[in-house]
């Protein structure tokens, strides 16, 4: 059994049965097997999910659709966006 | 290419493919779904995954109630875990005028059958624990809405609809519908064109332009609507929390992760589905708002979908006057996952059987053509 997302916990075969049940693209896999889902958000586990995908459907990688990139970049706490807003704020206030 | 079906249905998303599974189930032969991109690929894989049964409206509550009830048993009958949960949904009053109105919407609700309850603020806050009770008055309780996972339940209906011979076409744009003598032509992009004599319009966000393809006023309008979800953190609570006056939804994922979303009144009409630094602040000041203790939860992940409006916030279902034969199922306004078990398999009847319900005839796109006579959904983030 071989794990290609470490932060989801997903194996190589559950990806292969996501792609047996018709997923072509590494967001549908992600959606069905939460391979990408994890809190480095698909970094580490994205080009082994299109390798095992373009080996299955023998296509090349270059033309497998090419997944969505969602924002943050990286995990962020309520708490220091809630921070950064009353910073600017305070800074817009102290200029009027 | 040219290819001849008993029913076409414009749209792979929870509709289309819920419509498409109920027809076979219901023993039509020769299906075909066809759509854009890949399965879940519009609203559906972008939703929030609520179902709830707190609504103002009757038909909104009647269709719901079938929904839930058509879901209680639907992993077994599609043999697919779709993460069907009844964790409840709480509805936050914080206004006198809130309070009011979720007691003519909880006696109604009781009146059709359904378990809902007003608490107080202690009770609420025993139901979803961090919940800043300072800021509520009342809260509405149905311990049987909950939660399913979108993607999921989309593929569950679409291999069960597959095992019955549906054809389901990924990747095949319509781009133009032609009808002669009872037949429909839909072209599409890649050139293939399929003929049918009945026609399903199942496009969520884009009805009104497939509408308009066989010139028929579809009055859908796609608004973006944005959500999040944080990090998995150990489990805090079962429902599906909401307030209209703050304005947001949230939910904790089987996998952990809290799942936000919100409506902004400012957002314009258009398909653009992009992420905003704007929601992310605005949501972030929100739920801090209503759990305060909960503020070192952290986003990993943000994105949009669309919102599919009609003027009532009601669906569009069922036949259209100009062109016989061309079924609507659209305009969800937001809560067309809740309702499509129910909705698919009224469309299947009708179609089918010829069956007519009191939701097919009220929800008919003619009610949009003349605005007075509309009473609005007002339970609607
Ligand atoms: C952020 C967010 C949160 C939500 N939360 C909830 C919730 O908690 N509970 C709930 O019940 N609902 C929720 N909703 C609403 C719900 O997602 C929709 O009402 C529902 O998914 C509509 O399903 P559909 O099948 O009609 O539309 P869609 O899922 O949009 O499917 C329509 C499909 O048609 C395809 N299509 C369009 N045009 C064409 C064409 N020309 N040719 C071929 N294919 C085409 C599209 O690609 C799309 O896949 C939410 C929506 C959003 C955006
Ligand atoms: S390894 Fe897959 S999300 Fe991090």
């Amino acid at each position: 059994m071989k794990i290609i997302c470490r932060c989801q916990d997903v194996t190589e075969d559950e990806i292969i049965a996501a792609i047996r049940q018709g997923a072509t693209t590494i967001d549908e896999i992600r959606r069905l097997v939460r391979a990408g889902m994890g809190s480095c958000q698909g970094r580490t586990c994205r080009r082994l999910v299109a390798q095992i995908i373009s080996r299955e459907l023998k296509t090349p990688p270059a033309e497998i659709y090419p997944p969505t990139f969602r924002p943050p970049n990286r995990p962020v706490a309520f708490e220091l966006i809630n921070a950064e807003l009353e910073r600017h704020s305070s800074e817009n206030g102290e200029k009027e | 290419m040219n290819k001849a079906f008993d029913a076409v249905i414009i749209g792979g998303g929870i509709l289309g493919v819920s419509t498409a599974y109920e027809l076979a189930r219901a023993g039509m032969k020769n299906i075909c779904v066809l759509e854009r991109k890949y399965l879940a690929s519009g609203s559906t894989g972008r939703c929030g995954g609520g179902f709830r049964q707190q609504w103002s409206t009757e038909a909104n509550t009647t269709l719901a109630m079938a929904s839930v009830k058509r879901l209680e048993g639907l992993e077994e009958e599609l043999g697919y875990r779709t993460e069907f949960f009844q964790g409840g949904y709480l509805i936050l009053a914080h206004t006198e005028e809130e309070e009011q109105q979720f007691a003519k919407n909880v006696a109604m609700q009781r009146s059709l059958g359904l378990e809902v309850n007003m608490v107080d603020p202690a009770e609420a806050r025993k139901i979803v624990p961090f919940l800043n009770t300072e800021l509520i008055r009342k809260a509405t309780w149905c311990p049987k809405d909950g939660h399913i996972n979108p993607f999921l339940l989309t593929q569950g209906y679409a291999n069960a609809a597959k095992r019955l011979g549906v054809e389901i076409q990924l990747w095949t744009n319509v781009t133009g519908i032609m009808k002669k003598s009872n037949i429909f032509f839909v072209m599409t992009e890649n050139g293939n064109t399929y003929q049918t004599p009945l026609l399903f319009n199942c496009a969520g966000g884009f009805s009104k332009g497939i509408g308009q393809m066989l010139n028929v006023d579809i009055p859908v309008d796609p608004y973006r609507h944005e959500i999040l979800v944080t990090e998995p953190v150990e489990r805090l609570w079962d429902p599906m929390v909401i307030s209209f006056s703050v304005g947001l939804y949230a939910r904790q994922e089987m996998s952990g992760g809290m799942v936000m979303g919100m409506g902004d009144p400012n957002e314009p009409v258009g398909t653009y589905v992009g992420s905003s630094m704007h929601f992310m602040y605005e949501m972030s000041q929100r739920f801090t708002r209503l759990f305060p203790k909960l503020d070192k939860l952290r986003i990993v992940r943000q994105w949009a979908g669309l919102y599919e409006m009609t003027a009532d916030a009601q669906p569009i279902l069922g036949p259209v006057d100009e062109v016989d034969n061309f079924i609507q199922a659209s305009g969800f306004s937001g809560h067309g996952l809740m309702l499509a078990p129910a909705v698919s398999q009224l469309l299947a009847k009708y179609v089918i059987k010829g069956e007519k319900c009191p939701e097919i005839d009220s929800l008919n796109v003619k009610r949009l053509y003349n605005l007075k006579n509309v009473e609005k959904e007002k339970s609607v983030v």
